[in-house]
């Protein structure tokens, strides 16, 4: 699967109608990520490398109340802002391809720590749905969570899903499908860093959206990226959007 | 203030600063070994090795190598 | 909500650096979303106090100094057995299937008129080859895998991984690399691509080019066939746990290789700093069972056969065509095989089972046809259907001694990788260089092992 087609195949999508929505599906390893996108997808599922990187991706197409959706597995992350290989690809795929809609798959037995993906997550992109999976698990570890708290702390959907039974399963793509239409109601939590943070975050963001003009990509992301050293994304949004002027000056920026 | 390497067996403490650079600080970070996480020690294997610590609900295992950049405060025993 | 981080690093040693710049700054990034983690949780989870953490105590027993190793062999031992006695009954249906099938084709050929040889070449080159390798390959896959699917879901991995870490390490390889040499049990084709979850290169390499000295699936019948046979007529039946435990001996012989190559590698060819290493115990969790299977199943059969399709199919060919062109009163095949017969000796063996070997590069699974036919001086691979007709002919027939016994069995435990997994090394290395590297190393070794072992036992 070439880099270009698998982007091209979740911009198309948020252009032309009649192509299927192309849904992400993301969350760390080991939280039945896998299971999830098997129970979806079934056999209509191809797996491949990610172009010049031994990271494997996987996607496949599943049909809801007849319409075809493609689902993209996103390798199995712990965040999104370190610099291995897998992160970096799941990054840029959210950011750059723009999915229109992301699930986060979060494993109820260490909810805290998934939650550091899923906030990352909703600094890149708005039309979340979290999956709390292994909900079975967390019960017998005697863990309860809270799934309407979750859901009104996070401001986006979460379902509840215990996947290797298929509980779940139907609610998710029901919230997939509302979320693709754009009918459902988001109030994402915002974070607020450091006010040094932030006021570094403004700064950049301003630079980027003077540069760029219609630059499609979300700039706090793109700024959160840059605060950690990562030019590199600058040179892969000119990769795909041609703006080498932008990342010629990421280059030099200079370091708050 | 202690090398998380040093933190004995079922004890407890709070991570008070790593001392890694660059990748390796982004990587412990991601997995948890955050500034203020409280961590204990599950299990060490002696003669060094991996030793198994708990943190934010998750068992990870780490080699000498990297719990020598974590330094901690210690705060009390686990039952 | 802990120490705020300027303080911390001056309180810290002089080593911590970092006062400005930029990572301080992502540094209160991570920090502040570790924070409004622990608060979220911290509103919408609740934890009753759990009685015991069974967790915690599985693994004080699972990975004890004491219990530990025990219990992975027994573990894997079982897993072997399971494999052996599940996949005997659907290996002889499907051969018998095959061989049913193979007289309607013989008939249709002969029907379309074909010419002797041409009929020869398809049919009991070709097709009984292809026809050997799914049978005897397709069922133990379709077990094992699945197990080691079950085993992976259940969480036990990480615990042999730590288990088994100390030595990797030492031997200069990545503690990840005991998962890969696992899965290089049920097919070192699948083993080379399990390596990708090791990220320094480096480490991988090393991975790679040692998976091969664990036995895949496709050597087992060579090395139980043996080791039944060599252990003198005790116990002449194949009983399951015989066979067991011959392949449990088998595999500690090869991760011992494993673990001394990766040592040699990392000191020559492969010379590194050991990588950022971190292992997560995951909780044990009940596997879905259902799903798991019927996916495995289905994964194995197309591999399996699309391998016997470009790899052994051709190789059939080929072998056939040996194995009947005529030089001089024998054949191209026997002819060859006396030639390597006194370097063979040296090794201990013969000039017939290193042919074996040899045309045994595409498929494992060639082997033992290959060494029957070679000793019948059939023309087409043939199957001996008892063990006691097999002993007759290594052993009453054609001088198998123990000697002959240990050195087959230790050549095909350390030998090249087979046709599939070369090709498998190159696709994900993409390097020639180092597929080569990965024929020749065991090669050598192998080499080097027998000889020594021959030598050394004919002194007595």
């Amino acid at each position: 699967m070439s880099n270009a087609s698998l982007f091209d195949l979740a911009e198309g999508s948020s252009r032309r109608t009649g192509s299927p929505p192309v849904v992400a599906l993301a969350g760390n390893p080991n939280t039945g990520k896998s299971t999830i996108f098997n129970l979806l997808t079934g056999l209509r599922q191809h797996t491949g490398n990610w172009p010049g990187k031994t990271v494997l991706v996987s996607s496949g197409s599943y049909y809801y109340q007849k319409q075809e959706y493609q689902l993209v597995d996103l390798p199995g992350t712990y965040s999104l802002l370190a610099n291995s290989p897998d992160e970096e690809s799941a990054s840029e795929f959210l950011c750059f391809a723009r999915p229109r809609a992301t699930v986060v798959v979060a494993d109820a037995t260490c909810l805290e720590r998934n939650l550091n993906l899923v906030l990352q997550v909703l600094e890149i992109t708005t039309s979340l749905i979290v999956c709390v999976n292994l909900l079975d698990e967390a019960k017998r570890k005697k863990i309860f969570i809270d799934i309407k708290g979750l859901e009104a702390e996070l401001g986006v959907p979460v379902i509840a899903a215990v996947a290797s039974r298929g509980k779940g399963i139907s609610q998710l793509k029901e919230a997939i499908k509302k979320m693709v239409e754009g009918k459902t109601c988001v109030q994402p939590r915002s974070i607020t860093y450091d006010p040094e943070v932030e006021k570094a975050l403004q700064q950049i963001e301003k630079q980027i959206a003077g540069k760029g003009g219609a630059f499609p990509v979300n700039c706090r992301w793109l700024a959160l990226r840059m605060l950690e050293g990562d030019a590199g994304l600058l040179k892969k949004a000119a990769e795909y959007k041609n703006l080498e002027e932008i990342s010629v000056w990421g280059q030099n920026l200079p370091k708050p | 203030m202690i090398k998380m390497t040093d933190l004995p067996v079922r004890a407890r403490g709070r991570i008070c600063c790593l001392a890694a650079e660059g990748t390796m600080r982004r990587r412990l970070m991601d997995l948890g070994f955050v500034p203020g996480t409280e961590v204990e020690t599950v299990r060490r294997r002696p003669g060094g090795g991996l030793a198994v610590y708990l943190l934010r609900g998750t068992m990870i295992a780490l080699r000498k190598g990297q719990s020598d950049y974590i330094y901690i405060e210690r705060s009390g025993y686990f039952e | 909500m802990g120490a705020k981080p300027a303080e911390a690093i001056e309180a810290g040693p002089e080593i911590i650096r970092g006062t400005a710049g930029s990572q301080d700054l992502s540094d209160r990034i991570v920090q502040t979303l570790y924070q409004e983690a622990e608060l979220i949780a911290g509103k919408v989870v609740s934890k009753k106090a759990a009685g015991v953490d069974w967790d915690r105590r599985l693994d004080d027993i699972l990975t004890s100094r004491l219990w530990g190793y025990p219990l992975m062999l027994l573990l894997l031992g079982l897993i072997f057995w399971i494999t052996i006695s599940g996949a005997n009954y659907p290996s002889e249906l499907l051969t018998r299937a095959f061989f049913g099938l193979e007289r309607y084709l013989g008939q249709a050929l002969l029907w379309l008129g074909l010419p002797d040889w041409l009929y020869g070449f398809l049919l009991l080159g070709v097709y009984r080859s292809l026809a050997w390798v799914v049978a005897v390959m397709l069922p133990p896959m379709a077990i094992f895998f699945p197990l080691f699917t079950i085993l992976e879901d259940l969480g036990y991995l990480p615990r042999a991984a730590y288990n088994m870490d100390n030595l990797f390490y030492r031997a200069g390889a990545c503690g990840k690399q005991a998962l890969t040499m696992c899965m290089g049990f049920g097919c070192n084709a699948a083993g080379v691509i399990s390596c990708r979850i090791i990220e320094s290169p480096r480490e991988r390499l090393i991975a790679v080019l040692t998976n091969n000295f664990v036995p895949c699936n496709g050597r087992f019948p060579l090395l139980i066939t043996v080791a039944v046979i060599i252990s003198g007529g005790m116990v002449l039946k194949a009983g399951s746990i015989t066979a067991a435990a011959a392949v449990l001996v088998s595999v500690l012989i090869g991760v011992t290789a494993t673990l001394m190559v990766s040592y040699f590698l990392s000191r020559t060819f492969l010379q590194g700093m050991p990588s950022f290493y971190t292992l997560e115990m995951p909780p044990y969790r009940k596997p879905a069972l259902g799903q798991i299977i019927v996916r495995s199943i289905m994964d194995r059969t197309l591999f399996v056969l699309s391998r016997a399709v470009i790899v052994a199919a051709p190789a059939g060919g080929l072998i056939w065509i040996l194995a009947n062109i005529s030089y001089g009163d024998t054949s191209l095949y026997g002819c060859l095989a006396a030639i390597l017969d006194p370097f063979g000796h040296f090794l201990g063996m013969d000039g017939i089972i290193l042919m074996a070997f040899i045309l045994g590069l595409p498929a494992n699974e060639l082997v033992i046809p290959l060494l029957i036919m070679g000793y019948m001086a059939t023309g087409s691979l043939e199957d001996i259907h008892s063990l006691a007709a097999l002993k007759n002919l290594l052993v009453d027939q054609h001088g198998w001694t123990y000697i002959t016994g240990i050195c087959t069995m230790l050549f095909s435990l350390l030998h090249y990788p087979c046709g599939t997994t070369l090709l498998t090394i190159y696709r994900e290395t993409g390097s020639f260089k180092w597929t080569l590297m990965a024929f020749m190393l065991p090669l050598i070794t192998a080499l080097m092992v027998c000889g020594a072992v021959a030598q050394f036992l004919y002194l007595f």
